[in-house]
């Protein structure tokens, strides 16, 4: 079994949703899905994340400790929330990660996390 | 006559490393003895000859190598797997097992994982199952060595990392996995059949390379019409080969030599585009595997079924409507009802400006309707684009024909 990092990425700017509606349902699929995995057997930890403007960055590799209001990057996309899955190989993963991302309507990146 | 080692390499590479990367798992590991154990094969047959099997003899040397190398490295920490790998090898024999054919199929499907970019699949699959060297797959696609041997790295490392799985797809995802494999045996084809590094007119070593990754496919996968029409189509296309240049310029079809055509890779595609007929299954390879058949089956260009050709274009069209394959149908629909009517299909045709065959078609067609100054201007376009020495040659002589006009 391997552990994989499955990241939902939205576009910055985007209105993440259509309406009211489609986000009501876009969060009962996605418990739904977190339920269906937890029975699977593959849910390892999930969580969903304020946005980006709620973060703050630490830099401690110098000699004193700077923080820095906002995201890490500048980046065109940016995290918006998470699972942590088990899985035996990538397409097993791969096809968690097709459900999940119908469930949240964001699109998933999948990585695998290093062994012990 | 006992074959050298580089006729063994060529044949053998792929089935060796594919058994060593199913026993063991990593890919890695089983390329890295392969190489090891084609090294000590040129160090040994000379003197000692070639061992009468030759690929079971180098699938055990370096299977003891791929040992060798994980008990030196277990020595510390002895893993309960390895244990395992250890005493399976106590009993040893170098007859092929039946799985070896599967490890071939398993390898490929695993190199053109969809996981992986597709110049990363081309790459390995040349590199792991051809048994081309990384500067020959770096050659191939005009790419240098080390960025070649990064890219080659880069997927292994994600295939380990990310545990892409060794294995044959179930038949319920071999419908999505399948053309990717296709596509890859496709571009090494193209890519041999009219390179476009601006060198040379054809590489016979890649279109060589692609028919046999085809023949392996259709051997692992003979119920596959897809596959039987992938490896028609690049036979029917080989076949012209001899006849294709004359003097480094490309002969177009109509105009070849028919006698140079090989008549035994025509009677094999045509019996494939047979059996794909029967089967009654088709599938977009099929179909361009059939226009090849009714081309090679004219005794003469102008014996040519150009009525047919349209036809399986149409078929063609339902399946992939692509600007691409209502180009080449606007081809044959100017053979069938003249020049205008198939310049009327491509003028309106978006998205192909970048593509020199469109303004190649164009120009012909307008050179065939006598309008001299657009066909120049098409033919400015077609050889601002094309690379292939031997296409510029052709497009250059006909293009000096229009200008001396009569």
């Amino acid at each position: 079994m391997t552990q994989y990092l499955m990241s939902v990425w939205h576009e910055n700017d985007d209105e993440v949703y259509a309406s009211e509606e489609e986000m009501q349902q876009a969060f009962a699929d996605t418990g739904r899905f977190n339920d269906e995995l937890q029975a699977e057997g593959h849910w390892v930890f999930a969580g969903g994340l304020h946005p980006p403007s709620t973060a703050t960055v630490v830099d401690g590799t110098g000699a004193d400790v700077v923080m820095t209001d906002g995201p890490f990057s500048e980046a065109k996309e940016q995290i918006g929330g998470f699972w942590v899955v088990e899985a035996p190989d990538l397409d097993a993963a791969l096809a968690l990660a097709a459900r999940g991302s119908k469930a949240c309507r964001g699109r998933v990146e999948v990585r695998p996390f290093q062994g012990e | 006559m006992t074959p050298t080692v580089e006729e063994v390499h060529r044949a053998e590479f792929g089935r060796v490393v594919a058994a060593l990367a199913g026993r063991f798992g990593d890919l890695d590991l089983a390329e890295e003895c392969t190489q090891e154990a084609f090294v000590e094969a040129v160090r040994r047959w000379p003197e000692e000859g070639t061992p009468p099997n030759p690929g079971g003899w180098l699938t055990v040397v370096a299977r003891n190598k791929a040992l060798d190398r994980l008990r030196r490295e277990s020595t510390r920490q002895a893993r309960h797997e390895e244990a395992h790998v250890l005493h399976d090898a106590s009993h040893d024999t170098p007859g092929p097992p039946s799985s070896v054919v599967d490890d071939r199929l398993r390898l490929l499907f695993t190199c053109c994982h969809p996981a992986l970019a597709p110049e990363a699949r081309v790459a390995l699959t040349l590199r792991l199952l051809g048994g081309l060297t990384v500067p020959e797959v770096a050659r191939a696609f005009l790419v240098e060595e080390r960025t070649m041997a990064q890219r080659i790295t880069r997927a292994k490392r994600k295939i380990a990392a990310a545990r892409i799985p060794y294995r044959v797809p179930s038949d319920a995802e071999l419908p999505d996995r399948l053309p990717a494999v296709l596509a890859v045996v496709y571009l090494v084809f193209t890519e041999g059949h009219l390179p476009g590094d601006g060198a040379e007119e054809v590489r016979a070593d890649l279109t060589g390379e692609a028919i046999r990754l085809g023949r392996l496919l259709r051997t692992l996968m003979p119920d596959e019409p897809e596959v039987a029409g992938l490896l028609a189509l690049m036979l029917l296309t080989e076949a012209r080969r001899a006849a294709r240049f004359d003097g480094g310029r490309l002969v177009p079809l109509a105009e070849q030599d028919r006698s140079l055509w090989d008549a035994a890779l025509v009677a094999e595609g045509h019996a494939l585009v047979r059996e794909c007929l029967r089967r009654n299954r088709p599938g977009h390879h099929q179909l361009v595997a059939a226009v090849n058949a009714v081309h090679t089956d004219a005794a003469t260009a102008a014996d040519t079924d150009w009525r047919q050709v349209v036809a399986l274009y149409d078929r063609m069209l339902v399946a992939t409507p692509t600007p691409v394959v209502t180009l080449n149908r606007a081809v044959a629909v100017a053979e069938v009802d003249g020049p205008a009517a198939g310049l009327a299909l491509v003028d309106d045709l978006p998205g192909l400006d970048g593509y020199h065959p469109f303004h190649a078609t164009r120009a012909d067609l307008l050179r065939r309707l006598g309008r001299r100054d657009e066909a120049l201007a098409a033919y400015d376009r077609a050889l601002g684009l094309a690379t292939n020495p031997g296409e510029r040659a052709f497009l250059t002589a006909r293009r000096t024909e229009v200008v001396d006009g009569p």
